[in-house]
């Protein structure tokens, strides 16, 4: 049996946190970093990765499978990057690329991103501590058979200086609404940022992300053990939790009928409209959800809009409706299955 | 107009994008707008789940390298030291890309890399996980250091017996180095 994606799982925390992810990089000790082997270098590491998991002693050899990026059309591996397992440097280039992922797509491990290997671990909610425990055994297991480029002072070595120590980096998907509203973002998160955390508003554009969804990571990998990388993340993260909730209450003793107009709106416009862009579709997921967590909507509809969020992006529309969909097309298809799913409750 | 990319042919695809709120015009001919595509096309979908960061850390590495290498670099070329046998890798790419070719490239580029690694982490001793193949080893090594300096301080202090102690523990450790070869 399949076990339940993890957007459609509730998971500690589930009214502010999305998701959290560990990722951790590593490389061949004997073997150039991808951008710098040649082809039969990249074989050769495709070729020892695949054999650490799938012949490996351990339950890992059954759940995963392999799948070379090579054999994968550009929509298919966009809508990939889009539910979160690879990154969108594997759409662009496939040569010697390759994703082993097991049947839960709970780990995904990336072979010749920018290192040989990238190793995530991915759950619902608030658990950095079991993403972590996760990864770090399949860790073990890869390197039960591949010998690691490790050394003694600077620790896991990395394409890049940034992930060199640790390699890991940890990150929290989170939904902050309320704080959003307030116009508490802004100072919020830049003070967060002072911290040695990296906060990304998800689209780039300062911190009014689409969604109101921020992602905070740990931006040190050297000189901090993971637990200690991750118990800081941890406890960043619970004040943003915090601050959310709070400015929710606000809202809600301020604002009631204002706020249940709102939300109910946004949940008669999906349930109804016939064209609907993704842009449109994160503002309105964004209320729906807040709308859920204050108790003003249904909470059967958490796990529906949750799934939603992922099915309606523009590729994996493509990937269910047709791989030459326009964007006009997109849009009337997306706001179809919106309503179907949304029928189901 | 000419294409902005590579500067040959006319430019006949025109693109405008607005990033950080910044508007940004491309005018490319067909040929590299076509190779642009596939960047075009991960810019196009404002992906929620788009973990990268919209600049690059690389930018910032290779600026910071930049600041101080205007006379090392002729330095460095003088002494021809600048560059890793093991992948080819020079120091002017690393500096330029901020990327490391190979494992070994970490040796070549020590000395310009810790004052990166400080800047990136304010450190620059790994302090967690080690491979359980290599882990033994560095272990022993780090425990044979801090004991050598217990020794250095026990004979200074004149405490001859525990100088024996550590002594002893040393070249267990030593033996035991030996043995896994």
């Amino acid at each position: 049996m399949i076990m339940k994606r993890w957007y459609a799982v509730r998971g500690p925390e589930w009214d502010v946190i999305i998701s959290s992810r560990v990722r951790l990089a590593r490389n061949f000790s004997d073997i150039p970093f991808p951008s710098r082997m040649s082809r039969e270098q990249g074989e050769q590491v495709v070729q020892r990765s695949k054999d650490a998991i799938l012949n490996s002693n351990t339950v890992l050899s059954r759940e995963f499978e392999y799948i070379p990026m090579s054999s994968l059309s550009v929509v298919e591996r966009q809508a990939m990057v889009e539910q979160h397992l690879i990154s969108p440097a594997m759409v662009q280039n496939v040569n010697s690329r390759g994703l082993l992922i097991n049947k839960d797509q709970n780990i995904s491990i990336m072979i010749n991103e920018e290192d040989h290997i990238r190793l995530q671990c991915l759950f619902t909610g608030l658990q950095l501590d079991e993403a972590y425990d996760l990864a770090n055994k399949v860790d073990n297991v890869l390197e039960e058979r591949i010998e690691y480029a490790y050394h003694e002072q600077y620790g896991y070595l990395t394409s890049c200086p940034t992930n060199v120590g640790t390699g890991m980096r940890a990150s929290v998907m989170v939904h902050l609404p309320a704080v959003v509203m307030l116009g508490y973002a802004n100072n919020l998160l830049s003070a967060v940022s002072k911290m040695g955390i990296a906060v990304r508003g998800l689209y780039g554009e300062g911190t009014e992300a689409r969604g109101n969804m921020f992602q905070i990571s740990n931006q040190v990998t050297l000189g901090l053990s993971e637990e200690e990388t991750i118990e800081n993340l941890k406890g960043i993260v619970r004040q943003l939790v915090e601050q959310e909730r709070m400015a929710r209450k606000k809202l809600i003793s301020e604002n009631r009928s204002r706020l249940e107009d709102r939300f109910c709106r946004a949940y008669g416009i999906l349930a109804n409209a016939r064209i609907m862009s993704s842009e449109e579709f994160m503002k309105l997921f964004s209320d729906v959800r807040l709308g859920i967590n204050m108790g003003i909507l249904k909470e059967e509809l958490l796990e529906i809009i949750n799934e939603l969020m992922i099915i309606t992006q523009p590729a994996n529309i493509m990937k269910q409706f047709g791989q030459n969909l326009g964007p006009e097309e997109r849009d009337i298809k997306r706001a179809e299955l919106i309503r179907e799913k949304l029928k189901t409750i | 107009m000419l294409c902005q990319k590579c500067q040959q042919r006319l430019a006949n695809v025109h693109v405008t994008r607005i990033i950080n709120n910044e508007k940004i015009e491309m005018h490319l001919c067909e040929k590299c707008a076509r190779e642009n595509e596939n960047i075009m096309y991960n810019n196009m979908y404002n992906n929620p789940f788009d973990f990268t960061s919209p600049f690059s850390i690389n930018n910032f590495i290779s600026a910071f390298l930049g600041s101080k290498t205007g006379h090392e670099a002729k330095f460095r070329n003088n002494t021809n030291v600048s560059f890793c046998r093991v992948c080819g890798t020079t120091y002017d790419q690393f500096a330029r890309s901020g990327q490391l070719g190979c494992a070994n490239c970490y040796n070549v580029f020590q000395n310009e890399l810790e004052p990166v690694f400080k800047r990136i982490h304010g450190n620059t001793y790994h302090r967690g996980k080690m491979p359980h193949r290599t882990g033994g080893e560095i272990k022993a090594k780090r425990e044979i250091n801090r004991l050598k300096s217990l020794l250095d301080e026990a004979i200074k202090k004149e405490e001859y017996e525990k100088a024996a102690k550590l002594r002893d523990q040393i070249n267990d450790l030593k033996a035991y180095l030996e043995g896994r070869g």
